[in-house]
């Protein structure tokens, strides 16, 4: 029997993965990568609730999906135009050396 | 969720999405990386249909498995001197011990809570998800279109090149 914590547990697996892989990684677009992990995990997290849990308006659930995908489409785009400017500036994207704010 | 279908369907679900999510934080190539990250999205996508989202499901593939994961693509291939190198940074020991942390709290609050569930799923069809996003959240709708709006010009603006600058300067 398949029951709610299965699936959250899934999703926090899935975030904490995402987590680690945003935390460690030396490649700016590896640090991207983390993050689009964590926000499918969210949304994996937020089907969830809207498919078992009791609620007067059962649709909202799903709604807030469809805004969070919208707003990881604008992040990712809008990230990687960044890692590609800084690439173009500085001949790397590794977040170790791009470092131009430490005085 | 009972029976073995949707048992089943589950674990092998599972297993695809967080062996490829772990793929992605394991292999040393990026664009392996990628790869496993396509396989979890995928993997995701799969859990939006046992969750009865199937709209959500064929929206998590076109944009994700066509949109985000090509746009990655393009950043690795438009980075070359960067290298294809997936690396940890001196700071991996603290990131992951805390997202094992964060795991550990996470997992412990979602065995000790009694949930109050549904058996039966609420049955949503695209219908209503339609009349939701353009009558009950339509404000939200047109912001999110113009938050789409600004975040391309934004980065159409932040890739151009210093030739092109100079020429519209000119013009």
């Amino acid at each position: 029997m398949i029951g709610v914590e299965h699936f959250l547990t899934v999703g926090a697996i899935l975030f904490c993965i995402g987590l680690a892989v945003a935390l460690s990684k030396r490649n700016a677009i590896g640090v991207l990568m983390g993050v689009e992990l964590m926000l499918n995990a969210v949304n994996l997290t937020l089907l969830t609730f809207s498919r078992f849990s009791v609620s007067s308006r059962p649709v909202a659930g799903q709604t807030f999906v469809v805004f969070v995908v919208t707003v990881a489409a604008a992040e990712a785009a809008v990230a990687l135009a960044l890692a590609v400017s800084v690439y173009r500036n500085r001949a790397t994207i590794d977040v170790d050396k791009i470092d131009l704010l430490r005085s | 969720m009972d029976g073995f279908g949707p048992a089943f369907a589950f674990w092998v679900l599972s297993f695809l999405t967080l062996i490829s999510a772990g793929g992605v934080m394991a292999v040393r190539n990026l664009l392996h990386a990628v790869l496993f990250l396509i396989l979890t999205f995928i993997g995701v996508a799969g859990f939006f249909v046992l969750l009865s989202a199937e709209f959500l499901a064929m929206a998590q593939i076109i944009i994700y498995v066509g949109a985000i994961a090509v746009l990655i693509l393009f950043a690795i291939l438009l980075t070359p001197r960067a290298g294809r190198d997936n690396g940890e940074t001196r700071w991996a020991a603290p990131g992951i011990l805390l997202a094992v942390a964060l795991f550990a709290v996470v997992v412990f609050a979602i065995q000790d809570t009694n949930w109050a569930t549904v058996k039966d799923s609420p049955d949503i069809t695209v219908q209503q998800l339609g009349e939701a996003l353009l009558q009950t959240w339509v404000l939200p709708f047109e912001i999110a279109s113009v938050l789409l709006t600004a975040a391309l010009v934004g980065s159409i603006m932040l890739v151009r090149s210093p030739e092109e600058e100079a020429e519209d300067a000119l013009a």
